[in-house]
Order: structure tokens, then C-alpha cells, then sequence
């Protein structure tokens, strides 16, 4: 039975056009078409549009995926910021009355992106210090530890990076968005510098992310109540492996 | 490998898709793959069978809708000029028409369009992914097809006023 004198709403249409038109409206939808040249353009209209669409963007899913979207580079860094997390928990018992101050402040905190931005631009200022880049040399790493988990109320891990060719410089304390940041500088044989910029943080936890600013760029992320801003000179690879072995040490238990 | 992640992995390439249509911006894109990959991990323990794919469309569409809320937030303006006149001349100049007759949808209305034209996501399926019903679907369906052909018709009404 076929109900060719019914009217064919815009649903319809719709429906027909992506094929979620029950069988037995078919014919009645293409007879109303053929006489209503309006809706028969709208039509035409409509798949022309998905037909453009799909042009545009369907290559998407044939491109490589790329590494940062594989499971499991993905799952080792959950690792990581399970390890991350242990930690934070630990830093906010030794920070005691610390905890609350921050809590406090907790809606109006800024975005990991606003500590990059932050970082940079100490990076910025102090990477091309000759004389004084730090306040405390690398050669003092315990008391430079000591006194910026002080200052930044919880227990702050100054990383090995000689694995990948760094060697710690020493650091400094700035003014974080809200309290302090510490800042750590380490440099290669060959003068190239990196810092590691550490403050409390309150977003939401943040995968790792990319930002460049001209010649410097930043990889960073945050673990609901700690930044990490990892910065250098704008080579992602290299930026890339210098945070992969921030991030991989500060899995490591904490407190010890 | 669990079902479930090789369900997961197995959708990276269409997330990758609807997710350059979405915002239009590799980067952005990705990122918010990534986000979106992150949490459905993190979350397995919630995922009570069913279709790991619409799942994670939902993922994404949500996140993505944080992130549209969190950059409205801020003053950022991008004016409209003469430029963005759709122009009419070869098939390039009809993918740049796409990007911004999309970029001229409301978020809803563009989700919906990726999610049946790109997708191939049932009605069902994306009234699913975006908590609403059926017909709330159907007219935000209704309106994107719409508001793309006056578009592409040159009329684009609400956006002349912006300028």
C-alpha cells in the first residue's frame, strides 16, 4: 500500500536523504518530488553538501595516526601521572595549612596554558643570562631542593637529565599566579637551555601539550594540583624527549 | 588486548576525522583526540558495554563543548570581512566554502551535521551522543542544512550583522 496522496514532511525528507526513511514511505517521498521541484532542490542541496563534506575531511581517517594518539605511549603516561598523583596527595599532608590557602582560590585559578605562558616568559628573561641565570647553583641541589619545596609548599623533585645531555644549572623562585614557582635551569655542552617550571595548579588534569612562542616553545601539563612546564628552544622532538624525562622521574615514589 | 581497547584504537582514525570537522584546526583536533583518549581510559571501569564508538563521540563532543564555553570566556573576537564572502569559482574554493559555512553553524548544529554526514551515526545514535531526544536531533538537523545553504547562497544574515 502505497500512501502517495500523504504530504511529506520535512522530517521526511530529511530521513530520505540519510537513509533513515522507513521502505514504505520511499515511494511516496520520491512522487512528492517529482512534483515539488522546492523540495527537490533542497534535496539536492542537501546531499551536494554531504558529498562536499565528506570530500573535505574524509581523508582524515586514512592520514597516520600520530604518536602522541597511540594507546600505548598514551597508557604509559597514565602511569606516570598515577605516580603524579601519589605524590600530589603526599605534597599537600607535608604542606600542611598550605592545602586549604589553595583550596581557597580553587575557582579562579588559572589553566595549565596560563603557567606555559608563564614559564616562557621566564624562560624567556633568564636563558640568556650569562652571569646570573640562578640563585642557587646546581652544585648546592640539596639545599636548592629544600628551599624551593619550602617556598612552594610541597616537595619539589629536581630531575636527572644527564640521560639526555643536560646538566642542572641551578634554579631560582618566581612569582607564580598564585604563590610562588619554582624554576630550574639545566644546559648542554653545546649552550642549549632548558628550564622546568613547577607551581600549584587547580584546572583540570591536562594531557601533555605543545605550545610555541616564535623561537622558544613549551611542552606542559598539569595533574589537577601541579603544573609542569617543561621549556626550550622550539624543537619539538627535542623538547619532547627532555619532558618525557622530566615526566618519567617524577613518577618515582614520592618523599624519598 | 581487551575488546574494549582495541574498540578504542579501532576509532581513533574516525575520532581524528569528525574531530578536524568539528573545530577545523589539526592541532586543536588532536588534542582534543588526546583528551578524549585520556579520559576513556581512565574511565574503562564506566564503560558498561554497548558501543565503544558512540561512547567516545560523546567524549569528544563534550569536551569540545568545555572548550568552546572556556575560549567564550575570554574576549577573543574574530571579525568577519570581506574575505570570508564564499566564493564560487573551482573545487578548492568549495572546500574553503565547507570550513566556513561550518565555522557559521552553532555547536550543536554542527555535531549533529559531522555526526549523520560524516559519521554515518544513526539518529538514534547521536540523540544518544548529545542527551537529547530524537527531535530535538531532527530540528537541530533541520537547522544546520538550512542555515548552510543560505550561506553558500550569499545571504548569511546573522553574520553580515556581526560586522
Amino acid at each position: 500500500m502505497i500512501d502517495r496522496d500523504l504530504r511529506v514532511t520535512e522530517d521526511e525528507l530529511h530521513a530520505y536523504v540519510d537513509g533513515e526513511l522507513p521502505a514504505h514511505r520511499r515511494a511516496a517521498v520520491e512522487a512528492w518530488l517529482a512534483t515539488h521541484p522546492d523540495d527537490m532542490a533542497r534535496v539536492t542541496a542537501w546531499r551536494s553538501l554531504a558529498d562536499s563534506i565528506r570530500a573535505r575531511y574524509g581523508t582524515v581517517a586514512s592520514e597516520p595516526v600520530p604518536p602522541r594518539l597511540s594507546l600505548r605511549q598514551m597508557e604509559r603516561a597514565r602511569r606516570w601521572r598515577r605516580g603524579l598523583a601519589a605524590a600530589a596527595v603526599i605534597a599537600a599532608f607535608v604542606a600542611g595549612g598550605l592545602g586549604g590557602w589553595a583550596a581557597r582560590g580553587a575557582a579562579s585559578r588559572p589553566t595549565a596554558a596560563t603557567f606555559a605562558a608563564d614559564a616562557l616568559d621566564a624562560y624567556k628573561l633568564y636563558v640568556v643570562e650569562v652571569r646570573h641565570p640562578v640563585e642557587v647553583p646546581g652544585s648546592e641541589k640539596a639545599h636548592l631542593v629544600q628551599w624551593l619545596s619550602k617556598r612552594v609548599g610541597y616537595q619539589l623533585r629536581i630531575p636527572d637529565l644527564e640521560p639526555v645531555g643536560l646538566t642542572l644549572v641551578g634554579g631560582r623562585l618566581l612569582p607564580g599566579p598564585h604563590g610562588a614557582a619554582a624554576f630550574f635551569m639545566y644546559e648542554s655542552k653545546s649552550g642549549e637551555r632548558f628550564t622546568l617550571y613547577s607551581t600549584r595548579a587547580n584546572g583540570p588534569d591536562t594531557a601533555l601539550r605543545y605550545d610555541a612562542d616564535g623561537p622558544v616553545a613549551a611542552l606542559y601539563w598539569a595533574d589537577g594540583t601541579i603544573a609542569y612546564v617543561v621549556s626550550g628552544e622550539a624543537n619539538r622532538d627535542r623538547l619532547h624527549k627532555v619532558a618525557e624525562s622530566v615526566y618519567a622521574q617524577l613518577d618515582l615514589p614520592a618523599g624519598r | 588486548m581487551s575488546s574494549f581497547r582495541s574498540g578504542v584504537e579501532a576509532a581513533i582514525p574516525a575520532l581524528r576525522r569528525y574531530a578536524r570537522a568539528l573545530t577545523r584546526d589539526a592541532e586543536i583536533a588532536d588534542d582534543l583526540v588526546q583528551d578524549t583518549l585520556v579520559r576513556a581510559l581512565r574511565s574503562e571501569h564506566l564503560f558498561h558495554g554497548g558501543e565503544v564508538r558512540s561512547w567516545l563521540y560523546t567524549i569528544l563532543t563534550n569536551l569540545n563543548r568545555n572548550r568552546l564555553r572556556s575560549i567564550a570566556r575570554r574576549p577573543l573576537i574574530k571579525l568577519i570581512s570581506d574575505d570570508d564572502a564564499p566564493d564560487m569559482a573551482g573545487p578548492e574554493a568549495g572546500a574553503r566554502d565547507i570550513e566556513r559555512a561550518l565555522a557559521s553553524l552553532v555547536e550543536e548544529q554542527r555535531a549533529v551535521l559531522l555526526l549523520v554526514v560524516l559519521e554515518g551515526l544513526t539518529y538514534r545514535e547521536v540523540a544518544e551522543v548529545q542527551g537529547v531526544p530524537v527531535g530535538t536531533v531532527m530540528s537541530r538537523l533541520a537547522r544546520a542544512r538550512a542555515q548552510i545553504r543560505a550561506f553558500l547562497d550569499g545571504e548569511r544574515p546573522a553574520l553580515r550583522r556581526i560586522k
